[in-house]
């Protein structure tokens, strides 16, 4: 069996912790390819090259793939969609746009999300944010799946496997970019960092936020948020956690001033250790944590900082 | 301008899911359902786009069980003005895949040729995220998922979208179809009297056999299960225990 794997690119960079996660759940079904588009994507390609388990790497280069626009990307997929059997990415913002219109192109299925692969037609994945795990086995001939990241270890390295350019296809006219608003930071990328420290409503303002970033700033941590934290301006909207944010699996995830809606839970409650900071012992987030403290955040929060380390 | 508004009738979303025993399924028999929470957020963007005066027409349209004519006419009270019902299904526990969807509402995209189709991202019970663009791929249109701030400009829509790195503004050539996330407004109450008033609104019934589509899913589900349960935890009574417990299990 063959598999397209769509990297993750950014600006030219290869995303590797996502890609060499989706590549472990790929490397099940198949022989990868990876495909690296963009418009540039040439250093992705070598970075793409060196995944362990990687066969084979295409790199498609043109300005109608810059930015990722849905159109023209879908469109080199189902261009090269012939000679896989599976087609598959890591399950981000990207590929959310971009998959189900490649199966809808193919007409097939797509299938999100995939936490678990059974066998090359059967795949395990959470519905109900989270709160039940369906098995789905598809009948279609090929398959297109997105894979939930944090479900997988990431693949390690090998020399490189051979790289192969292939053409862009024409600007589809109907979509450009505008602009891009990335937040930057120096801090670990959300869905890939070790430990991560969360704040919710009860931080009470974008000001008391800085509280949350000390603490794991001193952790090395990357920093999340409640959509409530997000939706009341505290934080920005690339670091909400849940069902309709990213998902994490971190070692360590620290929950301050968060209550624990189902929808929050979604995306954190597959980490390792789960600590929950909050004054309301009947919090929901107690039910999940490993280590809960009942505490007023805006003690208990310094206080940690200072005593770690 | 016309705009289309697919609904879907869901789980409500403070209900707690319950996984019945033998694997076959979420239990729905007799639990709350609602309108899925980010449609509720795109029938309030068309009513917006209608009272700025950049809509004249708001037709809300749902694929599922009888049922779902209760959504319909909650998107009614809200302020929409004419309904499609597409029956689909005679069992609520028997869901119509996005790609069924997405060729149902092709045909009424064909019959109806709204300016804007706004749909949801996901739908809260199978966080599916894929039938907007599955019918922006079947009508070959532009497509805008994620949108948290929407400004239609003549024959193209400035739309942001909430992406992985932060956020992201495309320009896309009209007809579009649109998916919404949480940021984009809130969604209004329908009053009393509009809830009256959304009784007499048109409300359309079809079947899926009126449109010539196969729902022959393509994703058999072979079962349902529990998430696996997370061991008990314990509560520590100050800063310095939870450090203590954290350096113990390794954490920091
Ligand atoms: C369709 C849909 C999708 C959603 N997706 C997401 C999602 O992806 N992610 C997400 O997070 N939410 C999501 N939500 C929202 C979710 O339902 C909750 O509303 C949200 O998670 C609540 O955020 P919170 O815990 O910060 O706020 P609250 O529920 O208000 O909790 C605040 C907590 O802070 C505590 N607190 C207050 N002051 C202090 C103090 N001084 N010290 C200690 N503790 C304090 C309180 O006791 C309380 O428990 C979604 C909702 C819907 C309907
Ligand atoms: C109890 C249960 C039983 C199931 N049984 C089967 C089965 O027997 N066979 C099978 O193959 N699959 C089955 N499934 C899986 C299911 O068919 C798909 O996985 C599911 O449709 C995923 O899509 P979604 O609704 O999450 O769509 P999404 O793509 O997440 O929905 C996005 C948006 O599309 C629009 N939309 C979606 N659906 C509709 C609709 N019906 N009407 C109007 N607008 C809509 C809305 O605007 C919505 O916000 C079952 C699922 C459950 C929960």
């Amino acid at each position: 069996m063959a598999v397209l794997l769509l990297a993750e690119v950014n600006n030219g960079e290869l995303a590797l912790d996502a890609t060499a996660k989706a590549v472990t759940a790929a490397k099940a079904l198949g022989d990868v390819t990876v495909l690296c588009a963009g418009a540039h994507a040439a250093a992705a390609g070598e970075a793409a090259a060196k995944i362990d388990g990687v066969k084979k790497v295409l790199v498609a280069e043109g300005e109608s793939l810059g930015h990722r626009l849905a159109e023209s990307t879908a469109d080199l997929i189902v261009s090269l969609a012939g000679d896989y059997d599976h087609i598959v990415a890591p399950a981000t913002t990207d590929a959310k746009n971009v998959m189900p219109r490649v199966a809808a192109l193919l007409d097939v299925m797509v299938i999100s999300d995939v936490s678990g692969v059974v066998d090359a037609d059967t795949f395990e994945r959470p519905i109900y944010a989270g709160n039940a795990i369906q098995t789905v086995k598809s009948r279609d001939p090929k398959k297109v799946v997105t894979i939930r990241t944090s479900t997988f270890d990431a693949a390690g390295e090998q020399a490189a496997a051979p790289v192969e350019t292939v053409a862009a296809p024409e600007a589809s006219g109907l979509s450009e970019w505008v602009e891009d608003k990335v937040a930057e930071s120096d801090r670990p990328e959300l869905t890939s960092a070790k430990i991560v420290v969360s704040g919710g409503r009860g931080v009470g303002s974008e000001e008391n936020f800085a509280l949350i970033e000390k603490l794991a700033d001193k952790l090395g941590a990357a920093v999340g948020a409640s959509r409530a934290a997000v939706d009341s301006g505290y934080a920005p909207n690339d670091w909400q956690v849940g069902q309709t944010g990213k998902v994490v699996a971190p070692d360590l995830y620290v929950a301050v001033g968060i209550s624990g809606a189902i929808q929050h839970l979604a995306g954190m409650k597959d980490s390792k250790i789960i600590v929950a900071i909050n004054k309301d012992e009947e919090a929901p987030i107690f039910q999940v944590a490993d280590f809960g403290l009942v505490a007023d955040l805006f003690q208990a929060v310094p206080e940690l900082t200072e005593k770690l380390g | 301008m016309k705009v289309l508004v697919p609904v879907k009738r869901v789980i409500d979303y403070n209900v707690k899911v319950r996984v019945k025993a033998d694997g076959s399924g979420v239990d729905l028999a007799n639990v709350k359902m609602s309108m899925n929470p980010f449609d509720e957020i795109a029938v309030e963007e068309a009513i917006r786009l209608k009272e700025a005066g950049k809509a004249d027409e708001i037709v809300v349209v749902s694929i599922g069980v009888k049922q779902a004519q209760e959504t319909l006419r909650t998107a009614l009270a809200m302020g929409a003005d004419r309904a499609i019902l597409v029956v689909a299904a005679d069992d609520v526990h028997q869901d119509i895949e996005p790609l069924a969807v997405a060729k149902i509402l092709a045909k009424v995209v064909e019959e109806e040729q709204p300016g804007l189709v706004l749909a949801g991202k996901q739908a809260i019970d199978n966080d599916m995220n894929a039938t907007g663009q599955m019918l922006s791929a079947l009508l070959g249109w532009s497509q805008a998922t994620f949108a948290s701030k929407i400004d239609i400009e003549g024959d193209h829509a400035l739309v942001t979208r909430e992406v992985d790195g932060g956020l992201q503004t495309i320009k896309v050539k009209m007809p579009a179809v649109v998916t919404v996330d949480l940021r984009l407004n809130e969604p209004r109450y329908a009053s009393l009297p509009n809830i009256m008033k959304a009784k007499k609104k048109p409300l359309d019934e079809k079947t899926a056999a009126d449109y010539g589509v196969d729902l022959t899913p393509r994703l058999e589900v072979v079962k349902t299960d529990e998430p696996p349960a997370r061991a008990a935890g314990i509560i520590v009574g100050s800063v310095d225990e939870l450090v203590e417990k954290l350096k113990e299990a390794g954490a920091v």
